[in-house]
């Protein structure tokens, strides 16, 4: 479960105050809202990346407000997904895995079995400056989920991919998560995208974070369709 | 869209003209450019009329140039590397944290760079010689270590490093300004220490900033000379590197033999900065 309470952020001159939001266990939460709402700091203070001014950040109900971002147990998709250039896509979904001294045994399976799943299994011992849009989000989200995270937190991760690729993407995500019931938040611009993975809708207007009927992709189509 | 327009060709956003050649700018380009080139081939090749394969010889036959050689690659080598030491941490310092007074060290830091290097040696000298109760700073690291610093070895690769560092530093800030923090901040969220994210993350990201912060500062130890001069001497089988041969040389009237060794140094340089460069190029691929 993801919850804010009361949460106050300031970046500059941007600031959000006492933001609430609640994303129950299991469920794949969309955020949307306008460019420089906050969207994406929302996010950052839920890794621990951001500081919060004030209010705390809840993951599976343990205060984690002023844990470091290692400890929270959060996959993350940034949204220009920030690969490491120097790496290899098998790099990329060993990298948590070596952290956390599993054996090279477990890391084989798990790494295999990622690679099955995200179809990226000819790609692992490619760099990842070869690779293309759909391929690197698809490297992205494998290393985020590569330590079976509590929470995974994607900001705009199919982003500036074609129609088609981005609709197998939503569909991989979902299956995902059908698959392990992982409590997901996503942040997206396209009604499209979220109508496809949604389970819940959360909407940040003037820095106000509301939750909509699900219901709301469905009935209001607008030009980004 | 009107006839006028048809007729003046800006239908359709057809600009109506054909746009000039490039080929004005690019000589230009190229004349500009191309006249500093010239003039460092033109100061080689008078150094290399000037110059004969006997002098060469002679030049290389002295046991005291011979020594000169040996201690510039060794001291410019120590000092490249103990710039890069230096130069990673306070360059990664400066360009990820925030901090009060960071406008002050930025000026320290620059400082090396804006003085004129014979101010630098003047100072080390100073420093090493300030009375302090106990005795001076030389005293006492001789009391201490048993090494002594001023007019020795030492004290050329002090001299070396206390210039070339602040080149280092500030081409190491610049790389870290230059990589995007983000993947840093992924990596943390994965379960690294700061230390982590940095050495498994950041570092491999930084790896041709920081070949190129060991040529410039092998390349500008390699060419000091006042700081050596004041701090070190240029006593003959001790403190004699060759840019203080070249200063030697002249001085007793030697200029043929001073020319060589500039030939020498340039050739030492040709051949350090090309194997560096190369190496950066092929591990940075």
């Amino acid at each position: 479960m993801i919850e804010l309470q009361r949460l106050s952020l300031r970046a500059g001159a941007f600031s959000l105050r006492d933001v609430n939001l609640v994303v129950p266990h299991g469920v794949y939460g969309v955020l949307m809202g306008g460019t420089g709402q906050g969207k994406t700091s929302i996010l950052e203070a839920i890794c621990g990346l951001k500081p919060v001014a004030s209010g705390r950040v809840l993951l599976d109900e343990r205060d984690v407000t002023r844990w470091k971002p290692a400890d929270r147990g959060v996959g993350y998709v940034p949204q220009d997904l920030a690969l490491f250039p120097m790496m290899s896509v098998r790099d990329h979904l060993e990298f948590a895995l070596k952290l956390r001294h599993w054996k090279p045994a477990a890391i084989a399976d798990r790494v295999a079995m990622l690679a099955e799943v995200l179809g990226i299994a000819p790609l692992l011992e490619r760099g990842v400056r070869h690779l293309s849009g759909g391929e690197a989000q698809r490297v992205a989200i494998g290393r985020a989920l590569s330590f079976n995270p509590q929470v995974l937190l994607l900001d705009e991760p199919l982003n500036a991919l074609d129609e088609r690729t981005r609709d197998r993407l939503c569909a991989l995500l979902r299956s995902i998560h059908s698959e392990i019931g992982l409590t997901t938040l996503h942040i997206t611009h396209s009604r499209n995208e979220a109508r496809q993975v949604a389970d819940r809708l959360y909407v940040l207007e003037h820095g106000q974070l509301s939750e909509r009927p699900v219901e709301e992709l469905t009935r209001e189509r607008t030009a980004s369709d | 869209m009107s006839d006028t327009g048809k007729a003046k060709g800006t239908d359709r956003g057809w600009p109506g003209r054909r746009v000039g050649s490039d080929w004005p700018f690019l000589l230009v380009i190229t004349a500009i450019g191309g006249s500093y080139v010239l003039l460092i081939v033109a100061l080689v090749a008078a150094d290399l009329a000037y110059t004969s394969p006997a002098h060469f010889a002679a030049a290389l036959g002295k046991p005291e140039i011979r020594y000169a050689i040996r201690l510039t690659l060794i001291s410019c080598t120590i000092s490249a590397l103990l710039s890069v030491w230096v130069a990673t941490p306070l360059g990664y310092l400066l360009s990820r944290f925030s901090f009060r007074g960071r406008w002050l060290i930025d000026t320290l830091i620059d400082i090396p760079v804006v003085l004129p290097p014979l101010v630098i040696g003047l100072s080390l000298l100073i420093l090493f010689h300030l009375r302090l109760p106990g005795g001076n700073l030389e005293q006492r690291l001789q009391d201490w270590t048993g090494i002594r610093v001023t007019y020795a070895e030492p004290a050329v690769v002090l001299a070396q490093f206390a210039v070339a560092c602040a080149f280092a530093v500030q081409t190491m800030r610049v790389t870290f300004d230059q990589i995007d923090t983000r993947a840093e901040q992924v990596a943390l969220t994965l379960g690294c220490r700061r230390d982590q994210a940095f050495f498994l993350v950041t570092l491999p990201q930084a790896w041709r900033g920081l070949v190129a912060a060991l040529t410039i500062s092998w390349a500008r130890s390699l060419g000091e000379f006042g700081p050596i001069l004041v701090f070190a001497g240029a006593t003959r089988m001790r403190t004699e590197v060759l840019s203080t041969t070249v200063f030697l040389e002249l001085s007793v009237g030697q200029l043929e033999a001073a020319v060589a060794v500039s030939l020498l140094m340039v050739a030492a340089a040709m051949i350090v900065l090309g194997i560096v460069r190369l190496l950066g190029t092929k591990v940075g691929r």
